[in-house]
């Protein structure tokens, strides 16, 4: 059973280094992202520093979606969904799994390069801890929920914008709570709360986002 | 496995986007043998390979594996090889059949490379490979790991004569062994002792 889900972790890896897994065109979106804003906003110091953990979030959650409608989709393409099905493993670990990966291959790096490209915004050096740990544990929860876009969209040619629609919703309380962690002027103790709700969201998502994919997967499969 | 397997499919009636494709198909078959899945395009031998494979639920009736062990479901049994071939075109030959054989639990790679003559190209991409090497590199996930039950979906498709020739064999040893292929296609395997299975259109 550990056989099989660290050959299909490595799988993706091989996947993603040969062909890209997204992580550049995301990465793209963020660096043009957090150099325009400023630009657009004009230089004024303390407004860019007002609004920088927001804009940061905002580009990290629309760069995880933008990787989301092909998660599954070259799986279910090319039959590897079939065989995975009658792997000796629950298929809802496969799900994880991929989903995992995902994790490891797009969002973890972009929650990593983020929070310095914050920078450019004008945040504190000394916001940066705070910022990488709330963006840590969200981009685990933010790559679970797109899991669930794109297994509901896994046999759809252009399932872009459906993804948008369908998880956009559940981003919303990951980017509420994710942006109140990071901030220190809401007032004493709300961020600890605040990230608090973020792991237990986190959680929450590692627990459903499985269940819901195999269940469309398989949906789709019949 | 102190008794030999044994598969019964019961009634089996199968439907897809509210058609029926088939109904009422009964059949039995034992350790060592072989059915070929006859019948016109649109007749339903895929759905019933899919169903057997448990990728669709079955509209009535029921298919059960005898003796294969205590908790082991037909799925966990099978092997299904369909026309989409589950080969990643960006992995080397090698790392696809890896792959296959790590997740279905085997680990007789190297052997399954020779048997179907692919140790040249185990460091090629399969993006490389002609659609028959494709097949051929689906047809090695049967020997890489060990499963009771073949489900083939025309097998033969793109392969040559000399492959077709491997599948001969490799298919009779495995039925040799215990145990059962189920094949739909439209030209003979040229296996002996095969049954038949026809499937017509359902009026």
């Amino acid at each position: 059973m550990r056989n099989a889900i660290t050959a299909l972790l490595k799988r993706d890896f091989a996947l993603a280094k040969s062909q890209g897994g997204g992580l550049g065109a995301a990465l793209g979106f963020i660096l043009s992202v957090i150099v325009l804003v400023p630009l657009a906003l004009g230089p004024d110091q303390n407004l860019l520093q007002r609004i920088a953990p927001g804009i940061m979030w905002l580009a990290l959650l629309l760069s995880v979606l933008l990787t989301a409608d092909r998660m599954f989709q070259q799986d279910y393409e090319d039959g590897s969904l079939d065989v995975l099905l009658m792997a000796k493993i629950p298929f809802e670990l496969v799900t994880l799994t991929k989903a995992i990966a995902h994790w490891l291959i797009v969002s973890l790096p972009l929650a990593v390069i983020t929070p310095p490209l914050g920078l450019l915004l004008n945040i504190d050096i000394g916001q940066l801890p705070i910022l990488w740990m709330a963006m840590f544990i969200g981009s685990l929860a933010l790559s679970m929920l797109a899991s669930i876009g794109g297994a509901v969209t896994a046999g759809l040619r252009r399932g872009g914008l459906l993804v948008s629609l369908l998880i956009l919703p559940l981003y919303v309380p990951v980017l509420i709570f994710g942006i109140a962690a990071g901030s220190t002027n809401l007032g004493p103790n709300s961020s600890d709360s605040a990230l608090l709700m973020l792991i237990a969201l986190t959680i929450m998502s590692l627990v459903v986002a499985p269940w819901a994919c195999a269940a469309a997967l398989k949906a789709y499969l019949r | 496995m102190s008794e030999a397997l044994r598969l019964r499919a019961e009634n089996l009636g199968c439907e897809r986007g509210g058609r029926l494709v088939f109904d009422h198909v009964n059949f039995e078959l034992r350790a060592g043998e072989l059915m070929e899945l006859r019948g016109p395009n649109g007749a339903g031998k895929s759905s019933l390979l899919r169903l057997l494979a448990g990728l669709n639920i079955p509209a009535a009736g029921s298919v059960v594996l005898e003796n294969a062990g205590a908790d082991a479901t037909l799925p966990e049994q099978s092997h299904y090889i369909g026309h989409a071939e589950a080969n990643k075109p960006a992995l080397t030959v090698l790392q696809n059949l890896k792959f296959w054989a790590d997740v279905l639990g085997g680990t007789e790679i190297t052997n399954a490379l020779s048997t179907f003559s692919l140790q040249a190209l185990a460091d090629d991409q399969a993006l490389l490979l002609s659609a028959g090497q494709k097949r051929r590199l689906a047809l090695a996930r049967l020997i890489a790991a060990k499963r009771p039950v073949w489900l083939l979906d025309e097998p033969t498709v793109g392969l040559d004569a000399t492959s077709i020739g491997q599948l001969q064999a490799v298919a009779a040893a495995h039925l040799d062994a215990g145990g059962m292929i189920i094949a739909a296609t439209h030209t003979e395997l040229g296996m002996k002792s095969a049954r038949h299975l026809q499937l017509g259109p359902v009026r």
